[in-house]
C-alpha cells in the first residue's frame, strides 16, 4: 500500500479509484439494519456495552475546571445509585482541561480524550495544530481527536491532508516513545457525498489514523447510520488489504437508547465482534448517556424513568 | 340518487401535536350503543403511552410558562373551532352512548360550555388558590399555585364526550401537560376532539390522546417516573386500587375515582387538584 501514497497524483489516482458508493443502497442497507427489535437481557448487555464505549464529551466554551470535574465523576460512576453500572471509555474535553481530566480520573482507567488542531474549524497553520496537539499530549490526553484540514480535502489537495495527519501523529508521540491514540474527525456533514466519505476514510487510514470519527458534533449533520456504516465497511475493508485495525466513532446527534443500539447492530452486521468493544468503537455523546441510564432504570425496576432521576449536565 | 363511495375515516392518536398509528401496528373494532361497527380505533400499546410522557414532559416548559392569559385565550380559540364542529360531535355522541339526536347535541353544547368556563379560569385561579400570608417579620409572604407537570387522565368511561371535556380542560387551564386515555368502548369523540386541539393554537404536548385498553395503558402511566400526577376518574375500583398503590411510588397526585353528574356544576376541585404551592419570602423595603 506504501506506493498509493507515493506521490499527489499516485494517491489521487488510489483514492479517486475507490468503487463509487451505490447511496440508495447505502442508506437501505443503514435503514434495515435499524429496524432489529433488541429486547431483555440482550438489550442490558447492549446498553451496557453501549456505555462502556461512550466518550462522555463536553466541548462548549463555557467549560470550567469544576465543570469538567463533575463530568469526571459522572464517567467513573454513571449512576450513583446503582454500581453494576459500567465506567464510560473516555472524557472528552479541550486541550487546556486535560490537565483538570487528568487529575480526576486519576486512577480510574477511563481514558482522558482531547480535542486539537484548532477544533471544530481545523482552520490554523500547521505550527499552530501542531503545538496545540503537543500541548494536549503533554498535559496528558491518552487520546487526541485532530479535525481534519477539510478545505484542502475538497480542493483535492489529497496529499496536503495526508502529510497534515501525518505530521500530527508523530506529536502524538511522548517523551517515552509511547503515543496517544489518534483518532481523525472528518466532519462528514461538510464533505458533501458519500464517495468524499469513503476516500477521506482511506486517505486517514493510510496516514495512520487509530479511529476515524464521522463529526465535531458542531455542525446541522453529524453522525448518520449511512456515513458511519460506510466508514465501517472502509475499516473492513483496510483491515483485509493492509492488516491492520482501525477503530470507528460516531459523534454528534447520538441521544437515545434506541439511536446507539442501531449503531451497535451495524457493527456487529458489518464488522463483527472484533469491533464490539470500547477499544474500537466508541459513541462520541454527552446527552446520550442520561437515556441509557434511564433505559437500564426501566429494565431494572420495570418502570419508566425520567429525567428528574439522571444528572443535569 | 348519489354513487359516492363513502370515505371512511381512519381515526388515530394525537401525540406531541402530530397523529401517529399506535407502535404496535393494533387496532380494535368500535361499536356503537347497539353494537354496529362504526370504525377501528388505534390499541395503544404502552410504548405509546411513553412515548405520550415524553411529548407532554417537553411541552411543559412552554406551555407552564405562557402567561395565564395567553392560556386562556387558547383555550377559548378551543371552543370556538369546537362550536364550528358541533354537529360531527354531536353525530359522534349520538353513535357512541346510544342517545337521542337532540340529547347528544345538549351534551355537546354542554361541553363546550364547561370548556369556556374552565377557560376563564387560567387568570383567576391564582386568587382562588394563592394568598398573602400575614407572617411574624418584616417580610411580603407570598403563595402562588403553580402547575404539578404532567398529568396522565383517565377520562371517564361513560360520558364519552361531556365527561372527557370535564377533565382535561381543568388539568391544563392551569399550566399542565396531559396525557389523556380516551374512554375504552367510545373514544371516536376523544380522537376527533384531538382535531380541534391541533387546529386551536394549543402547542403539541399539551394534550395527548391515547385510546386503547385502559388497564393496559394505566399500569405504566401511573408507575411512571416522569408524570407528576394521576386522574382515575376512568378507572374501576379494583384497578384504582392498584394504580393508587403504584402512584405512590414517586408521590403522584392522586384524584380517586367517584361518582360524578358530568351535567351538574363542575366546581374548582380538579382545577385545584393538580396543583402545587410556592411560597415566596420577600423582605419588605426600608
Amino acid at each position: 500500500m506504501a506506493d498509493v501514497t507515493a506521490s499527489d497524483g499516485a494517491l489521487r489516482r488510489f483514492l479517486h479509484g475507490l468503487p463509487g458508493v451505490d447511496a440508495v443502497g447505502l442508506q437501505a442497507r443503514a435503514a434495515a439494519l435499524g429496524t432489529r427489535s433488541i429486547k431483555t437481557t440482550a438489550k442490558a448487555y447492549a446498553i451496557d456495552l453501549a456505555i462502556s464505549m461512550i466518550d462522555l464529551t463536553t466541548l462548549e466554551g463555557a467549560d470550567t475546571p469544576g465543570k469538567v470535574r463533575a463530568l469526571c465523576a459522572k464517567g467513573i460512576h454513571p449512576d450513583p445509585t446503582d454500581r453494576s453500572v459500567p465506567k464510560v471509555a473516555a472524557i472528552c474535553v479541550y486541550p487546556d482541561m486535560v490537565a483538570t481530566a487528568k487529575e480526576a480520573l486519576a486512577g480510574s482507567g477511563i481514558h482522558v480524550a482531547s480535542v486539537a488542531t484548532a477544533f471544530p474549524a481545523g482552520r490554523a497553520a500547521l505550527p499552530v495544530k501542531l503545538a496545540d496537539t503537543r500541548d494536549a499530549v503533554a498535559a496528558g490526553a491518552d487520546e487526541i481527536d485532530m479535525v481534519i484540514d477539510r478545505g484542502a480535502f475538497l480542493s483535492g489537495r489529497y496529499l496536503d491532508v495526508f502529510e497534515e495527519i501525518k505530521a500530527v501523529k508523530e506529536a502524538c508521540v511522548r517523551p517515552d516513545g509511547t503515543a496517544a491514540h489518534l483518532k481523525v474527525i472528518f466532519e462528514t456533514g461538510e464533505l458533501q457525498t458519500y464517495d468524499n466519505v469513503r476516500r477521506v476514510s482511506w486517505l486517514a487510514m493510510l496516514a495512520g489514523a487509530d479511529f476515524i470519527k464521522t463529526s465535531t458534533g458542531k455542525v446541522a449533520v453529524n453522525a448518520t447510520p449511512p456515513v458511519t456504516l460506510l466508514m465501517l465497511e472502509a475499516v473492513r475493508d483496510f483491515r483485509a488489504q493492509a492488516g491492520i485495525q482501525v477503530g470507528v466513532k460516531p459523534a454528534g446527534g447520538i441521544r437515545t437508547t434506541k439511536d446507539a443500539l442501531k449503531y451497535l447492530v451495524m457493527v456487529n452486521e458489518t464488522v463483527g465482534e472484533d469491533w464490539l468493544n470500547a477499544d474500537w468503537f466508541r459513541f462520541g455523546a454527552s446527552s446520550l448517556l442520561n437515556d441509557l441510564l434511564m433505559q437500564r432504570q426501566k429494565l431494572s425496576t420495570g418502570r419508566y424513568s425520567g429525567p428528574d432521576y439522571v444528572t443535569v449536565d | 340518487m348519489s354513487d359516492r363511495l363513502s370515505v371512511l375515516k381512519t381515526y388515530k392518536l394525537y401525540v406531541g401535536g402530530k397523529f401517529p398509528r399506535s407502535e404496535s401496528g393494533r387496532v380494535y373494532e368500535v361499536t356503537d350503543a347497539k353494537g354496529n361497527w362504526l370504525a377501528n380505533a388505534p390499541l395503544s400499546s404502552r410504548k405509546d403511552a411513553r412515548d405520550a410522557v415524553v411529548a407532554a414532559r417537553k411541552a411543559f416548559g412552554g406551555w407552564s410558562g405562557a402567561t395565564a392569559y395567553n392560556r386562556g385565550q387558547i383555550l377559548y380559540r378551543t371552543a370556538e373551532m369546537l362550536e364550528g364542529r358541533r354537529d360531527q360531535f354531536a353525530a359522534e355522541v349520538a353513535d357512541a352512548e346510544g342517545l337521542s339526536k337532540a340529547k347528544a347535541a345538549a351534551q355537546v353544547d354542554a361541553a363546550i360550555d364547561r370548556w369556556v368556563w374552565y377557560a376563564g379560569w387560567s387568570d383567576k385561579v391564582a386568587q382562588i388558590a394563592g394568598s398573602a400570608n400575614p407572617v411574624a417579620g418584616p417580610y411580603f409572604n407570598l403563595s402562588a399555585p403553580e402547575p404539578t407537570g404532567v398529568v396522565a387522565v383517565l377520562a371517564p368511561q361513560e360520558s364519552s364526550f361531556l365527561g372527557l371535556v370535564s377533565v382535561i380542560a381543568p388539568a391544563i387551564v392551569t399550566g399542565n401537560t396531559a396525557v389523556v386515555v380516551a374512554s375504552e368502548q367510545a373514544p371516536l369523540p376523544a380522537l376527533s376532539l384531538a382535531e380541534v386541539l391541533a387546529t386551536s393554537d394549543l402547542p403539541g404536548g399539551v394534550v395527548n390522546l391515547l385510546s386503547g385498553r385502559t388497564a393496559e395503558l394505566a399500569a405504566p402511566l401511573a408507575a411512571h417516573q416522569d408524570v407528576n400526577a394521576v386522574d382515575l376518574t376512568g378507572a374501576g375500583a379494583e384497578l384504582a386500587v392498584e394504580l393508587e398503590t403504584a402512584a405512590a411510588d414517586n408521590l403522584k397526585r392522586v384524584l380517586r375515582p367517584r361518582a360524578v353528574d358530568w351535567t351538574a356544576d363542575p366546581g374548582t376541585e380538579r382545577l385545584l387538584a393538580f396543583l402545587e404551592t410556592k411560597t415566596v419570602w420577600h423582605p419588605m423595603g426600608v
